[in-house]
């Protein structure tokens, strides 16, 4: 009999799980590091391999640190949203390139349009761990004194560049 | 008016589905014949009324009615009468429209092909289906209303979104729901034998042609949707691992088990349990993609507008189906018994080696698909799972499987000896190692998963060839012809459908292994060669569609000075909701794909361009076509077909043999 209630064990726990799904945002979650000095790193960049970046070569300048790779749906989702923001020139997007290969990831910002002026490459993923990145993409709102502001989890979409991002950064820049 | 009369046929639709969900299942467990009787004309009549409701909403979008809501949500005046009907399937509450329509569908087939089942048998699987449908009608008259009205009526639609404006999304989700929901006649099979407790040989036999169909709608269904891929979003990638694919890939894992573990039934009485099992597991991941995709729970490409009232139901709905399925299945499988018993090395045990390693990959792409969702739900972070994870846990479940299919058909039922397969299969591997280790350097580049690709394809060939064979030498003909032919369409069948794994094998090894590709920047008379061939950029003009605009260029395709196409991808914009589109250009051959597709506009004319040359890709989609075609090609067996007819034929051949002895 045992045995033949495993199935339904196992179905009991997955819904369980679904169930609680169903109250998450997958989009929202909350950051300690919101507040807190960005880690610091220096990493060599994706398309001028001897060069390097920093977030210290940013003090002095609001900017976005946005966290992809080639292989993450979500960016793909993404993508058109950062496009505009370059677009519009109201704060710069500094990519960190996560996890990922550089040869896809040049052939990816090929194909798809680069936001960034530059973009720093974390071939094994370590910065990351410094900045608990849970997932890809994510997006940190960084300040003049280098602080996080604001952290987004998931994909960007226009209505929260234009409720939480901009607005932000309008007031970040102003201080 | 017209609206009015599909949504009073849904609600009558729900009345029968209740009187057709309890009536024969209590009369069955009584044995009330006249109850039991009730099944037919219910099922028959719920199907009447669920096409009511269907011709009305395809009535409102043929009409441009937009006071319903869901029509002036998907479609507009200027959209195309073919994509304005496309479009009853075009978001979530028609989508549920046409599941429902299709669950009626099978349910009249069921009623029209189960003469020769026990009348019990029959009002069980009825009142099943009937639950069902019921769950979806509740479903859809409560928070998913496709008839809902939009008061003051819009001017204007907001258009079917352009990405599902294409002839193969016309085809594939009614091709897909074929498949999800004609695994629902499986389960109902499995649950009416759980219930009445007669889980035998004949039971599978029943059963087989009902999951072998299904699975051939969801093997089409998927294939079309990943071709659609292919050449809509205009990367030229064919799989992506995103939770709405893998919820259609999950079913047809467990599809594939099902139907092998089902031939062990059959034919031996042996894995009733499993086989039960398998019918269940097969319609509860068909019906946790809908809560998947339909929910919100996990974010995807496909991302659907999300209602938690919604997400609430299917998942209430779920619990009450599988859930209820599996307590019954606790409570009624232990007094099944086993099946003839089978030694270590024998057809049984591969065909249940296959049939777990199917599972197990089915479960390591519920995990990865789950996995967001579970840490998330612990509190432990929010993680994307993306191909990587897939590509290194998938394929080697995999291989071994794939290995497995080419041993299984030859080794004896019951027991089989190993030094005897060896000696059996010693030429089909020897001759596939070393074609597969020899033939990536003639083709001019050798990779470990290259050669691994083209063993395991050539493998199933030549392992098929041996089992031929083998089948041939055991009877006594005249002729080669007359041998083939004297075997049985089933067997045909399976042979047919692993032939199509392995071309399907062949289309991916040869795509991952060869493709070429290349993004660049090309003026009016620039040429580009890739692949051998050379592609000479025309320019691109304006043209306008009913409801786009698009600039289309043209290119002119040479091989060694010889002209191949004209090609002429689009790059569209949707005026509605001001949505782009890359319209791909593809230039179809049997061993090469040439794709072209327009990035974006640079000044003077000049385009950003891609163009890839991809061998052998629809290899691919012609594999899982081929798949299908076996899967056919076995139900049209003649040991499926209705008792009476199977007698007439029996009644026919005895007289036959009868006259040749007399002669």
């Amino acid at each position: 009999m045992k045995r033949f209630l495993l199935p339904l064990a196992v179905f009991v726990v997955l819904v369980g799980f679904l169930a609680a799904g169903l109250t998450l945002n997958p989009r929202e979650v909350p950051s300690p590091l919101v507040g807190k000095p960005a880690p610091p790193f220096r990493l060599p960049q994706l398309h001028e391999q001897d060069k390097t970046f920093s977030p210290s070569d940013m003090a002095g300048r609001v900017w976005l640190l946005n966290v992809w790779a080639s292989w993450c749906g979500g960016c793909k989702e993404e993508h058109p949203v950062l496009m505009r923001i370059a677009k519009a020139g109201d704060v710069p997007i500094y990519g960190m390139d996560y996890k990922d290969r550089r040869d896809e990831a040049l052939t990816w910002l090929r194909r798809h349009g680069n936001p960034y002026p530059i973009t720093a490459m974390d071939e094994a993923g370590r910065i990351g761990i410094d900045y608990g990145v849970y997932g890809v993409p994510e997006t940190y709102v960084i300040d003049k004194q280098g602080v996080i502001r604001y952290k987004q989890i998931g994909p960007l979409d226009d209505e929260i560049v234009a409720k939480k991002v901009l607005p932000l950064v309008k007031e970040l820049q102003s201080k | 008016m017209i609206p009015e009369i599909g949504h009073f046929a849904l609600i009558l639709a729900v009345c029968v589905a209740v009187v057709q969900g309890t009536l024969p299942l209590y009369g069955a467990a009584v044995g009330n014949s006249a109850l039991m009787s009730v099944a037919k004309p219910a099922a028959r009549g719920q199907f009447f009324l669920v096409l009511v409701a269907f011709c009305c909403l395809g009535y409102a979008f043929a009409a441009k009615d937009f006071s319903v809501l869901y029509v002036a949500a998907t479609s507009n005046s200027k959209l195309p009468l073919h994509y304005r009907l496309a479009a009853i399937w075009g978001a979530h509450e028609g989508s549920l429209l046409l599941w429902t329509f299709i669950l009626t569908l099978w349910m009249v087939a069921v009623t029209i092909f189960s003469k020769h089942l026990p009348e019990a048998m029959r009002a069980r699987i009825l009142g099943v289906m009937g639950l069902v449908s019921l769950g979806f009608l509740l479903f859809m008259l409560t928070v998913s209303n496709p008839f809902e009205r939009l008061i003051p009526a819009a001017v204007d639609g907001r258009d079917l979104n352009p990405l599902l404006q294409d002839p193969g999304m016309v085809m594939h989700p009614p091709m897909l729901y074929m498949g999800y929901v004609g695994f629902s006649v499986a389960f109902a099979f499995a649950i009416a034998a759980l219930l009445g407790g007669n889980l035998d040989a004949a039971w599978a036999r029943w059963s087989r042609p009902w999951t072998t169909v299904a699975w051939c709608f969801l093997t089409v269904g998927i294939a079309l949707g990943s071709g659609w891929a292919y050449y809509e979003l205009g990367w030229g990638g064919w799989w992506f691992w995103d939770p709405v694919e893998n919820a259609s890939f999950m079913p047809w894992l467990a599809g594939t088990a099902l139907i092998h573990s089902l031939a062990v039934t059959d034919k031996r009485g042996g894995f009733k349990v499993w086989t039960v099992l398998l019918a269940i597991m097969a319609f509860s991941l068909s019906l946790l993609g809908t809560f998947l995709v339909r929910s919100g729970v996990l974010t995807s490409v496909h991302a659907f507008a999300t209602d938690p009232r919604r997400g609430l139901f299917i998942l209430a709905f779920l619990a009450v189906v599988i859930g209820g399925s599996l307590l019954l299945y606790a409570w009624r499988a232990p007094r099944v018994g086993l099946g003839g018993g089978f030694d270590l090395v024998s057809r049984e045990s591969m065909l249940l080696a296959n049939n777990v390693l199917l599972i197990v990959a089915m479960g390591s792409v519920l995990l990865g698909t789950l996995y967001p969702l579970f840490l998330d739900a612990l509190g432990l972070g929010k993680i994307s799972v993306g191909p990587p994870y897939f590509d290194t846990v998938f394929v080697p479940l995999i291989t071994p499987a794939v290995f497995l299919m080419g041993i299984g058909p030859i080794a004896q039922w019951k027991k089989a000896s190993l030094p005897a397969l060896a000696m059996q299969l010693r030429w089909a591997f020897s001759s596939s190692v070393v074609t597969a280790i020899l033939l990536p350097f003639v083709l001019g580049k050798w990779t470990p998963l290259l050669s691994l690709g083209l063993l395991l394809a050539i493998w199933i060939v030549t392992t098929t060839v041996v089992n031929i064979r083998e089948r041939v030498g055991h009877l006594v003909g005249n002729s080669l012809m007359s041998c083939l032919a004297a075997l049985p369409r089933a067997y045909w069948g399976m042979v047919l459908a692993h032939c199509g794994i392995a071309i399907f094998i062949v289309g991916i090894t040869m795509v991952k292994g060869f493709e070429v590709e290349n993004d660049l920047r090309m003026n009016v008379g620039d040429t580009a060669t890739i692949g051998g061939y050379t592609f000479r950029f025309e320019g691109a003009q304006e043209v306008s569609g009913p409801n786009y605009v698009a600039a289309r260029g043209s290119f002119h395709v040479t091989k060694d000075g010889r002209e191949v196409a004209e090609m002429h991808p689009e790059k569209r914009v949707y005026q509605v909701q001001n949505q782009t589109m890359t319209e791909a250009a593809i230039d179809t051959g049997l061993f090469r794909d040439l794709y072209v597709s327009l990035g974006e506009p640079i000044e003077g004319g000049a385009w950003s361009v891609r163009l890839y040359h991809k061998p052998f890709v629809d290899w691919i989609w012609g594999g899982c076509m081929i798949m299908a075609l076996g899967g056919l090609l076995a139900v049209s067996d003649r040991r499926y077909r209705p008792a009476w007819r199977r007698e007439r034929y029996e009644e026919a051949e005895a007289l036959r043999s009868i006259s040749k002895s007399v002669a």
